[in-house]
């Protein structure tokens, strides 16, 4: 159950425990009990919510930065990475193979804002050697959703 | 001038889908629980695949018989599913969807007056194929109290001197019902005793979901010799357009069915040959994971027919539940009318795939659950509505 209860969940998990329980054919009971130990053995993380922001008014800006640092004796990449996730304003952090080490995501309000963290935070840590970053300019396709889908039926409505 | 139209066609009856799907399609705003293909897209590499293709100018026949790596991948395929193996170069044939397997098989075996088996409730298309290639239909009622499967006893009755070809369809359309290994043992002896050929459409293989493994009849004891094997990728990959199935059989009977194929219809189509070599190498995941979305919206409908007092049988195959209606009083059509205009939900009524589906609707659950949601809230205002009626 463990793999599909996940499986449903990460593309939903606003669904009720009732409907869960019945699409998994299992009890609630079973349900309620294998997320607790998901949420304690710390494999469901948070529920989070996948906004389309761009059909807001609000402004956001968001960057993918690539990071390259000096990894330190005993600490690896480990050190440097929480330094940088610690900033409430940074959203992701992966340690990377290949031509850089550090991918890290972030948002801000504006362009200024993210170049002003970069420039300022970012790039002045001891470790960091170098950085580049990209701004996003269009979001098709977000945790496996496509943004600008339409959802239209094209099936004729009865076939044999 | 004469009459320009052949007797055997124009005596033919429509089908039974055809009058509600003119009325459906003329309201905008109703919806649809009607369809019988997936709503899924074809994964995409499968369609990358079929792109690819074009761009690399495959677009000219096939040999007859199919692309030699496809009914290769074919083989290949049945033998890891079922365990069975089929020659690739004379026992295999690729045809236009299943549907065109049917009508091929059934032509390159019959003689005229040999009597065919249809158990119904089933697909439309086994009775007028038949009558074309000069058969004569037997129909077979199956039973609700045997989940519509068919048992060892219904066959014999229904077997006489001039019986050649039993279709099979299971898994089933309209009804879900399987056949289980101990089932389809049981009918086996009786099509051996009694020296019949079985044509077994097999195009819901994939979505099935009994926790016993699934069996073909092929997978029995001396049947593979005499059965026409037909699937598709029209289900199992969600590709119903891009009309490719195929059928794997004794040679003897591929080898007719090639001749027919070769005249009538020359290749099956060639983009979509290349798909569906993607779809057999690198497709098994895809069709895992639908099977999966599948199954959770039938235990949906099931739980919430019985919570709305519905008998339903449990189905572990195809896209379809059975619910029965006979409680209302009222006809299959007439609920199906009624349903349709007062809350503009399409459903079919099981008479489309036999009289013997009188009182029973078939629901499509090829639908996202959200849509299934708002179709089961409206089916549970009627029936509720339906009861008030009753009690006055």
């Amino acid at each position: 159950m463990r793999e599909e209860l996940l499986a449903i969940i990460e593309k939903n998990s606003r669904i009720d425990l009732k409907e869960l329980a019945v699409i998994l054919g299992v009890e609630e009971i079973d349900v309620v009990n294998e997320l607790a130990a998901l949420e304690k053995e710390g494999i469901i993380c948070g529920y989070h919510t996948l906004i389309n922001w761009e059909k807001t008014s609000i402004e956001k800006v968001s960057a993918l930065i690539e990071v390259r640092v000096t990894p330190q004796r005993g600490q690896g990449f480990d050190n440097i990475a929480e330094r940088i996730y610690k900033y409430p304003e940074v959203d992701d952090v992966y340690l990377i193979s290949g031509g850089y080490d550090l991918l890290v995501s972030l948002e801000g309000k504006s362009l200024k804002e993210v170049s002003q963290f970069v420039s300022d935070k970012l790039s002045t840590l001891d470790s960091v050697l170098s950085t580049a970053t990209h701004f996003v300019l269009k979001k098709y396709k977000d945790h496996g959703t496509i943004l600008s889908k339409k959802n239209e039926d094209e099936r004729e409505k009865i076939t044999p | 001038m004469r009459n320009p139209l052949a007797d055997k066609v124009v005596e033919m009856k429509p089908s039974g889908i055809r009058k509600f799907f003119d009325i459906v399609s003329e309201m905008d705003d109703a919806i649809s629980l009607g369809v019988g293909e997936p709503d899924f897209d074809t994964p995409w590499h499968i369609r990358d695949e079929g792109i690819y293709s074009l761009e690399k100018g495959r677009t000219f026949y096939t040999s007859n018989a199919g692309l030699k790596e496809l009914k290769i991948e074919i083989c290949n395929y049945l033998e890891r599913k079922l365990g069975v193996k089929y020659h690739y170069n004379d026992e295999t044939i690729v045809t236009v969807g299943g549907s065109e397997g049917i009508d091929i098989a059934l032509r390159a075996m019959l003689n005229p007056g040999d009597e065919v088996l249809i158990p119904q409730p089933s697909y439309v298309s086994y009775e007028p194929c038949t009558i074309l290639a000069g058969g004569v239909p037997v129909i077979i009622e199956l039973k609700a109290e045997n989940e519509f499967r068919l048992t060892a006893e219904e066959l014999l009755n229904a077997i006489t001197d001039k019986t050649k070809v039993l279709v099979l369809p299971f898994p089933n359309n309209p009804t879900g019902a399987i056949m289980e290994k101990k089932d389809l043992e049981a009918i086996a002896k009786v099509i051996e005793e009694k020296d019949i050929f079985v044509i077994s459409d097999e195009i819901y293989s994939e979505l099935y979901y009994h926790e016993d493994k699934y069996n073909s009849i092929v997978n029995i004891p001396g049947m593979k010799e005499r059965t026409i094997l037909i699937n598709g990728f029209s289900k199992a990959y969600a590709m119903t357009g891009w009309r490719l199935g195929y059928a794997c059989g004794p040679k003897e009977i591929i080898e007719q069915m090639i001749k027919i194929h070769q005249f009538a219809i020359m290749c099956a189509p060639t983009t979509s040959q290349y798909a569906a070599v993607e779809a057999l190498r690198n497709g098994d995941d895809d069709v895992a994971e639908m099977r999966q979305a599948y199954n959770q919206r039938r235990r949906y409908l099931l739980h919430a027919f019985k919570e709305m007092g519905l008998p339903c049988f449990e189905p572990y195959g195809a896209f379809y539940v059975f619910p029965c209606i006979k409680q209302f009083g009222m006809t299959s059509e007439e609920f199906a009318m009624r349903f349709l205009e007062e809350e503009k939900v399409a459903v079919v009524p099981g008479t489309a795939f036999g009289d013997c589906g009188e009182g029973f609707l078939r629901i499509s659950y090829a639908y996202s659950l959200e849509n299934l949601k708002i179709a089961i809230e409206r089916l549970k205002r009627f029936v509720e509505k339906l009861q008030e009626e009753q009690g006055k």
